[in-house]
């Protein structure tokens, strides 16, 4: 059974009709490492929001684990991790990943039990009482996929997880994830604009085309599981890299100057601030 | 992987006192350094009592007249208490109800805002009318409507400001509205809150004053500054104000002390000393 199941999905912002992602079919089975790759603006993240129904599509059906995004979502089907840690700077490391947990109404025991195994998953034992602010940017984002996965969701969604970090920080936290993954058994949909580390990380490449994000590809990715961060010297990693930058080539990725301001607000959200 | 961060440094008790020591004595010595500039200034000049008494005399007459000075100043305080109380917690319940229900709050906040800049104090005579001028009520309604709005004003745009990530994050786990006010808005909006319920203490103080200033109880901290002027006793009168400042200055610590409590986690509060 898919995981994640896409057909005709479409989505337009405004009454200009702004159209953000096009026609999407796609599967993505369960165990899956899936990566969405593409231009500033392609929709990728528009895209991911529709998988957790936190965006609402224009045309298309979206399932998830055989049912509504809608409903999967009130059923907690999954977890999500932003570009920013998202935390919650009045809770302890520890209590931002038992959030989730709180509000499924678990006891402080099983939570605090679950707690600690994944501080270790995550590496993090030590700093279960610091506050974020004491955190560098890494250890901010551990403890966010920690806390995405602390309900053992069958599904992960990630926005440019490494996107804000350094690139020793993120090739570290790439493998980190990677040992997650293996770990947790779930299916992972991946945001990126890192080439390498779509190729890295996934399964699968979902490359798409500039707005309207269409998609133009869908890659393979033969390298052999585990992965080891010797794999990115091997001919084949620069095979797959040189197909992804053709995919991309081919989907206007390289020859769009987008005006985007911030680079990476290719969706839309409320704004929340009141005037 | 080794992970590597700083424990922060909490240093020893003398070493914290000692830093403490530090961070306030340049404030010692400019408050000790004025007072003493301000007797030799007043003494050196022969300048009259009626213009500028020495802080000798205050202090003298602080000591003396301080079973009335108390006692006035423990009914002004009351005044001043019982109106933070009833326009702070009417500010933050009205805040909560536009947060949620947001046309309304685009519906009424302009006027909120252009209420704000309305000089409440004058609707003290009006308040005393409606209340009673002896009645320590008339006097709480004024400190109340003055501190209504900025505490609604501070309390509304922490609600509201929220990262949409944050909300995003808590429909993700389905949370219902009231959850993401319990877990989200309302943390959020903590640091704002306390910013508005600190100005509030010197809004209450001052509408609790001048609030008696259009009559009041014989027992009333500003009524007792007004008598004391109006007969020349500047001295009594400098007395009286320097307890008004203590009361407003130990209303506003106390409120302090409370946000450094309840915000431990907060920037503001983490302390300067690295």
């Amino acid at each position: 059974m898919s995981v994640v199941s896409l057909e005709g999905v479409s989505k337009e912002f405004g009454q200009g009709g702004v159209v953000a992602v096009q026609a999407i079919d796609l599967e993505i089975g369960e165990r899956e490492f899936v990566s969405l790759i593409g231009p500033s603006g392609c929709g990728k993240s528009t895209l991911l929001r529709i998988i957790g129904d936190l965006i609402q599509p224009t045309r298309g059906e979206v399932t998830v684990k055989g049912k509504t995004a809608h409903r999967a979502r009130l059923g907690r089907d999954y977890g999500i991790v932003f570009q920013d840690a998202v935390l919650f700077d009045w809770r302890t490391v520890a209590k931002n990943i038992s959030l989730p947990l709180e509000m499924m109404g678990w006891d402080r025991r099983k939570r605090a039990e679950r707690v600690k195994e994944l501080v270790d998953l995550v590496e993090l034992t030590g700093f279960e009482g610091h506050h974020p602010w004491q955190l560098s940017g890494g250890m901010q984002q551990r403890v966010s996929i920690a806390r995405a996965l602390s309900f053992n969701p069958a599904l992960l969604l990630m926005d440019e997880p490494f996107g804000a970090l350094d690139e020793m920080t993120r090739e570290r936290l790439n493998l980190e994830l990677l040992r997650i993954w293996e770990a947790s058994g779930s299916t992972v949909v991946f945001v990126t604009h890192s080439i390498s580390e779509a190729v890295f990380l996934s399964t699968r490449v979902v490359v798409m085309s500039a707005r309207p994000g269409r998609v133009v590809g869908v890659l393979d990715v033969d390298l052999a599981q585990p992965r080891t961060a010797d794999m990115r010297e091997e001919p084949r990693f620069a095979e797959l890299i040189r197909d992804v930058r053709r995919l991309l080539r081919r989907g206007g990725g390289f020859d769009v100057e987008e005006p985007t301001p911030t680079g990476e607000e290719d969706y839309i959200v409320a704004e929340e601030r009141l005037r | 992987m080794s992970t590597v961060v700083e424990p922060i440094p909490r240093g020893t008790l003398a070493g914290r006192v000692g830093r403490r020591v530090q961070d306030w004595a340049p404030a010692v010595v400019v408050f000790v350094g004025g007072i003493g500039l301000w007797e030799g200034l007043v003494q050196g000049l022969n300048v009259q009592e009626f213009l500028l008494p020495p802080p000798s005399d205050i202090a003298e007459t602080l000591w003396t007249e301080r079973e009335t000075l108390w006692s006035a100043g423990w009914f002004t305080f009351e005044e001043a208490l019982g109106g933070w109380v009833m326009g702070c917690s009417a500010a933050i319940l009205t805040a909560l109800i536009l947060a949620r229900w947001r046309t309304l709050a685009t519906a009424i906040m302009p006027f909120a805002i252009a209420a704000n800049a309305i000089p409440i104090i004058a609707f003290a005579p009006i308040t005393n009318n409606w209340f009673g001028t002896l009645s320590q009520l008339s006097k709480m309604v004024i400190a109340a409507v003055l501190c209504y709005f900025p505490v609604l004003v501070n309390t509304l745009r922490g609600l509201t400001s929220v990262r949409p990530q944050q909300i995003e994050l808590m429909r993700s786990y389905a949370a219902s509205e009231l959850e993401v006010f319990r877990r989200v808005r309302i943390p959020n909006a903590l640091p704002f809150i306390f910013t508005g319920l600190k100005v509030a203490t010197v809004l209450a103080m001052i509408g609790a004053i001048v609030g008696d200033w259009f009559g009041g109880s014989l027992d009333a901290l500003g009524v007792e500054i007004q008598r004391q002027a109006g007969v020349f006793a500047f001295t009594e009168a400098w007395a009286a104000i320097v307890v008004a400042s203590v009361l407003g200055i130990a209303f506003y610590a106390a409120v302090s002390g409370v946000e450094r409590l309840t915000m431990s986690w907060h920037p503001s509060t983490r302390g300067t000393a690295e």
